[in-house]
């Protein structure tokens, strides 16, 4: 450990902290642009400059080790000159058609212009004219023009994509970035390098023009495209609802979490929230015997648990099967299992299906299973695993030869997990089948009674990724249409059959989760926000050190 | 602290018979009748005054003429190549405060130092203020209120949404209808007639 004292304030931190690192701690922002934490230190924007005594000149901040004793001011005249001096520096080739430009309102370079520079412009000279608008991968759209060369992409791509695919070419004011001759920004954490360019060099060209940063709302939730969970930003667009065709979710950004995903999120995951705004979209409770048509929620639940009585009815129990989903809330599963297993004492309850193709998955942050949700589902034990019920193959397989009377299926597309035929003659058998899910898909197409559930961004509640950590999603849209969280649904449906599920919030539900599943027993609501809570630890961390913005 | 004052004091006595008030009034416009006369009859005998009398203008058939700085009609200026100049950056739908402003932005791959248009840009009348700020905020100048056109209106509320090609369709106010003229005296009569000719 060694002190160092900056701007007054003395700290302690352990040693080969850099001057950067040390003031973030002390609580003093020094402006960066080539410095990221996730990344090697270069040094190459000198926006870092800091006065340290008994050094003959500034230093960056970012490439200096604190030494023992060391004392450092980050707001002397000297240090403010330095600054403005880089910021006119690095503007004197770039353009200034900030209202064109996609990155304006979350630019450093504006940014620190505000903070540090506010000069007025001395150049001349016509600014250095490079390639413009190039489409360098699928994700990532090039302004060289507006690059300042920090090389955080080219870091990034080197470092934690490691595939190699940017580098700087040219010198001077001819310095250009550009992929390497024949390849291009084709990797599956490209979107990453559009986070960290931290002015509007590198753009994502799927959010690209479709509205200004500065009309979107921001929502903390998790990602639902696999089992590592990394950890988001939602960016819903609720003010302007007429951009971007009508979609509500703009984009999704990843949030740090040193213990999930760092800075990073892979592109299946950045990508893969349009269908919550799809065509596809189930919007109100449906009947589709014979004709289809659309119902209340009221009728819906009044109609469905009839149908069902009379299948346990006449057939017994045995007859019922449930397909419950990795991709709803422990919430949504745990309210599942009091409705479905306690209530009403069903006995086949499964969720995992098999998909027919294996998921793509790699050493880093993607996994191959693709469901947010599995380890909480079978902490939950709502498993044919975990229980005696059949599992899904030996219900479809028991729908054929019509020992099951009736199936109630969440989420899933079983075309997903078997054959398009075995499903359908599964299916059609049944005196009663219930889809509930947010999308229409092909076992939609098949069932008697299909019910809108809300996307992931359209309710709050929680996951438990790979790690068996629990991480919370947040409401960040209304719900589409009549959509209603899975667990609302559950409850609703309960009500009919009067079985007492007496939860009015998500928090009620995880309350009781605690309570009753030995699994989650402790755990703080209030801490699960922001960076979760681990179960594998054994035990809930403390409550101060999980409360994280 | 707020201090919150009761504007309303209770009437007196006097002023709860109305009778000051109707007193006052009938000698503010006995004021005006009796200026105006004499303005009038002095200038039938041809003695020219520094201030005009009031005078009628039988709109819609006469017009008054137009500040040059009168805000009206929004229209959108183009390029040499007759493209909008709009680069669709959404200044103006920002700074708007009736929200009456709806810009799709589109890219403008062929000419990639523009980069950006609008694909759509719908301004919705109804709603508009006419605060001038769109023009304000415009980086590009490409958003202008010098039409001239003062007569907005329509039997549907969807009709008094200008879209794209009908703001680059309208052109400026001709500087000869534009006249800083303290006389009151009305615009020539070509104008009118020029106006019922583009009507009919």
């Amino acid at each position: 450990m060694v002190k160092v004292t900056i701007d007054g304030i003395e700290i302690e931190i352990p040693k080969g902290t850099t001057v950067i690192q040390a003031a973030e701690q002390a609580g003093i922002e020094i402006p960066r642009y080539c410095y990221h934490p996730g990344l090697s230190i270069v040094g190459v924007c000198r926006i870092c400059l800091v006065e340290i005594e008994r050094m003959p000149k500034l230093q960056v901040a970012c490439y200096t080790p604190a030494t023992e004793g060391m004392v450092v001011h980050t707001n002397t005249e000297q240090v403010l000159e330095a600054r403005q001096a880089v910021m006119e520096f690095l503007l004197v080739n770039h353009p200034l058609d900030c209202p064109v430009c996609d990155q304006a309102g979350e630019c450093w370079l504006q940014n620190f212009y505000m903070q540090h520079a506010l000069h007025d412009s001395r150049m001349f000279e016509n600014k250095v004219k490079k390639s413009k608008a190039l489409q360098i991968g699928p994700n990532v759209m090039l302004d060289s023009e507006r690059c300042i060369l920090c090389s955080r992409c080219v870091r990034f791509c080197d470092e934690i994509s490691k595939s190699n695919e940017l580098g700087i070419f040219n010198r001077g004011d001819r310095a250009e970035l550009q992929p390497y001759p024949g390849t291009e920004l084709d990797n599956d954490y490209s979107g990453n390098t559009i986070d960290i360019c931290p002015v509007g060099a590198l753009t994502d060209r799927d959010f690209r023009f479709r509205t200004r940063v500065w009309y979107l709302s921001e929502t903390e939730s998790i990602c639902p495209g696999c089992s590592t969970g990394c950890n988001i930003n939602v960016h819903h667009n609720d003010q302007r609802t007429y951009k971007a065709g009508g979609s509500r979710v703009s984009r999704l950004k990843p949030r740090y979490n040193p213990d999930v995903n760092e800075w990073w999120m892979c592109d299946a995951g950045r990508y893969g929230f349009t269908h919550v705004d799809a065509d596809s979209r189930i919007l109100a409770p449906t009947r589709s015997i014979g004709e289809e048509q659309e119902m209340s929620w009221g009728e819906a639940a009044s109609e469905i648990m009839t149908k069902l009585r009379e299948v346990i009815s006449v057939h017994g129990k045995e007859s019922v099967g449930v397909i419950l989903s990795p991709q709803m809330t422990n919430e949504d599963l745990f309210v599942a299992r009091r409705f479905f297993r306690d209530g009403l004492g069903l006995k086949h309850i499964d969720f995992e299906v098999a998909p027919l193709t294996t998921g793509a998955k790699d050493d880093f942050l993607i996994k191959a299973d693709k469901n947010p949700n599995t380890a909480g589902a079978r902490l939950l034990g709502v498993g044919a695993r975990q229980g005696s019920g059949m599992t899904v193959a030996e219900m479809l397989e028991a729908a054929r030869k019509r020992k099951l009377r009736a199936l109630y299926i969440c989420h899933h597309d079983l075309a997903n997990g078997f054959a398009v035929d075995v499903v359908e003659e599964a299916l059609t058998a049944q005196d009663l089948v219930v889809f509930q899910g947010p999308n229409t898909n092909s076992t939609s197409a098949l069932a008697h009674y299909v019910l809108p559930a809300a996307a992931f961004v359209e309710k709050t509640g929680s996951f438990t990724n790979y790690a068996e950590r629990v991480q919370m999603i947040h409401t960040a849209v209304t719900p589409l249409g009549e959509s209603k969280a899975d667990w609302q649904i559950f409850r609703s449906l309960a009500k009919e059959a009067a079985i007492s599920v007496p939860y009015f919030e998500a928090e009620d539900v995880f309350q009781a989760l605690t309570a009753e599943v030995e699994a989650f027993s402790g755990l703080p609501y209030a801490g699960l926000a922001g960076q979760g809570i681990a179960l594998r630890d054994g035990q809930a961390l403390p409550e101060s050190e999980t409360v994280v913005a | 602290m707020i201090n919150v004052h009761d504007k309303h004091k209770p009437l007196t006595f006097i002023e709860k018979t109305y009778l000051p008030a109707i007193v006052s009034g009938v000698l503010l416009t006995s004021r005006h009748f009796f200026v105006n006369l004499t303005r009038h009859i002095l200038r039938a005998f041809g003695v020219k005054l520094k201030n005009m009398a009031a005078v009628t203008i039988q709109y819609p058939e006469f017009l008054r003429p137009l500040f040059p700085r009168l805000r009206t009609m929004h229209r959108l200026t183009r390029r040499e190549d007759g493209t909008p100049r709009c680069v669709a950056c959404m200044m103006c739908e920002t700074v708007c405060p009736a929200k009456c402003i709806y810009i799709i932005a589109d890219e403008k791959l062929e000419n990639p130092q523009i980069e950006k248009m609008p694909r759509s840009f719908d301004i919705d009348l109804g709603l508009c203020v006419f605060c001038g700020y769109c023009v304000e905020a415009c980086p590009e100048d490409a958003i202008r209120m010098d039409t001239g056109i003062l007569e907005i209106s329509n039997y549907t509320r969807n009709g008094m949404i200008l879209d794209l090609e009908t703001m680059l369709s309208l052109e400026p106010m001709s500087s000869r209808y534009v006249q800083y003229d303290r006389g009151g005296e009305v615009v020539s009569a070509d104008y009118i007639d020029e106006r019922h000719r583009s009507d009919a």
